[in-house]
């Protein structure tokens, strides 16, 4: 038990995919001006990583890694250098669904997440957590744990800064520092505070 | 449509409308690889070959697209070509593809390329689009190239793996090898740059 709880811890805190891997930044320094709507677009990305991340797990097993089609009769395959295109094509094709699913059966949550799910194609924490599934080799039970920490990690981390940047306002910053700028130092300053995470030993 | 002068498009980019300082793009996948010089050069490089194919290609075929399918279609021109690059590291650069890992991937949703090819190529002729990815490349790796060389030189003494800075005089800063010193450098830059150029300067 310990060990799965272990995979989420790590991937929630130690490695953060924002903070310590700078995935997803775009977004993360993008949709971050107020609370709600980053709230919002961190509960699409958890949903969108903890689907995504397994279900390219299975595509690198069954379908694409060294030998991986010996169940269909062909054992001498290897289909790695597909990944990528493979793996862009399910995360693309998972957002369109999941997009279809909230519209048709829970369109509250839909509109309040409306423009962000399209956007999450291109955010780079979900390609970045399927690569990093498949450079570690997670198996699959492990793959939904690393999907669902880094999720919740990420999300916890835009939810965050955007607290940050709210109080903000009331600052007095240099005119140059104003906005971008000053958002990369606070992003620095708690990607130094994330690192305290980093001694601990799972 | 206003004529687009080819010395604008090349060179616009770099200063002027910097693509990561300005249109906050391709931040992603950039920094984890700036704590060597050459590891960045290799990806400026690539990201360069990237955006100037992508942007080149989108604009050749934008007229076929249909728009309800077009981010499917730039999607995969761009992954096949950094499916090209990364074949290309592992085969001629072992050690630098080791080295960024899962980064080359990441060039796949690099904002910048992505942003180019909707922005830009989908609505200009093959040509201008080619000069204007190698100009977003080159204004992304300008960026890139001066948190690498600081963070080289200041974290390990060195610069391209020359000592520069002898440890006999000069204690390695090992915060610059780590992740927050990339934001606190990518700021000092948007900073002066801002500095020089006040109509960028955000209403806060």
């Amino acid at each position: 038990m310990s060990e799965h709880i272990s995979i989420i811890i790590k991937a929630m805190f130690i490695e953060n995919l924002a903070l310590s891997f700078f995935l997803g930044m775009c977004t993360f320094l993008a949709v971050s001006k107020n609370v709600k709507t980053a709230i919002g677009l961190g509960i699409a990305v958890i949903a969108i990583q903890s689907i995504t991340v397994p279900a390219n797990n299975l595509i690198y097993r069954y379908f694409l890694k060294d030998g991986a089609l010996a169940w269909a009769g062909i054992p001498d395959s290897n289909l790695e250098f597909l990944g990528l295109i493979s793996y862009i094509g399910v995360i693309a094709a998972m957002v369109q669904i999941l997009e279809m699913t909230l519209d048709k059966y829970f369109p509250a949550l839909y509109s309040a997440l409306g423009i962000f799910l399209p956007l999450i194609t291109v955010n780079c924490a979900i390609l970045g957590g399927s690569l990093f599934m498949v450079e570690r080799d997670y198996t699959f039970i492990q793959s939904i744990e690393f999907g669902v920490g880094s999720g919740l990690g990420w999300a916890m981390a835009i939810a965050a800064l955007a607290g940050i940047r709210e109080k903000l306002k009331y600052a007095d910053v240099p005119p140059g520092l104003r906005g971008l700028g000053a958002t990369f130092m606070i992003v620095g300053l708690m990607a130094m505070a994330f690192m305290a995470f980093g001694g601990i030993q799972l | 449509m206003a004529k687009v002068k080819t010395t604008d498009v090349l060179f616009d980019p770099v200063v002027k409308n910097n693509p990561i300082a300005l249109q906050v793009l391709g931040i992603c996948s950039a920094l984890a690889v700036t704590t060597k010089l050459d590891t960045t050069l290799t990806m400026c490089v690539a990201v360069i070959f990237v955006v100037a194919f992508s942007n080149l290609a989108v604009s050749s075929i934008r007229t076929f697209i249909p728009s309800s399918v077009r981010i499917i279609v730039q999607m995969t021109i761009i992954a096949s070509l950094v499916i090209i690059v990364d074949q290309f590291l592992k085969a001629f650069a072992f050690e630098a593809s080791k080295q960024m890992s899962v980064f080359v991937g990441l060039i796949i949703t690099n904002c910048i390329v992505m942003g180019r090819a909707e922005g830009f190529a989908m609505k200009n002729p093959p040509f201008i689009s080619f000069l204007d990815g190698i100009g977003n490349g080159l204004g992304y790796s300008f960026i890139l190239l001066a948190v690498g060389a600081v963070r080289e030189l200041f974290g390990s003494g060195k610069l391209l793996g020359y000592t520069v800075l002898s440890n006999d005089y000069y204690q390695n800063n090992g915060l610059m090898l780590l992740a927050p010193s990339a934001f606190f450098l990518i700021g000092m830059i948007i900073w002066i740059i801002r500095t020089f150029r006040p109509d960028q300067i955000e209403e806060a």
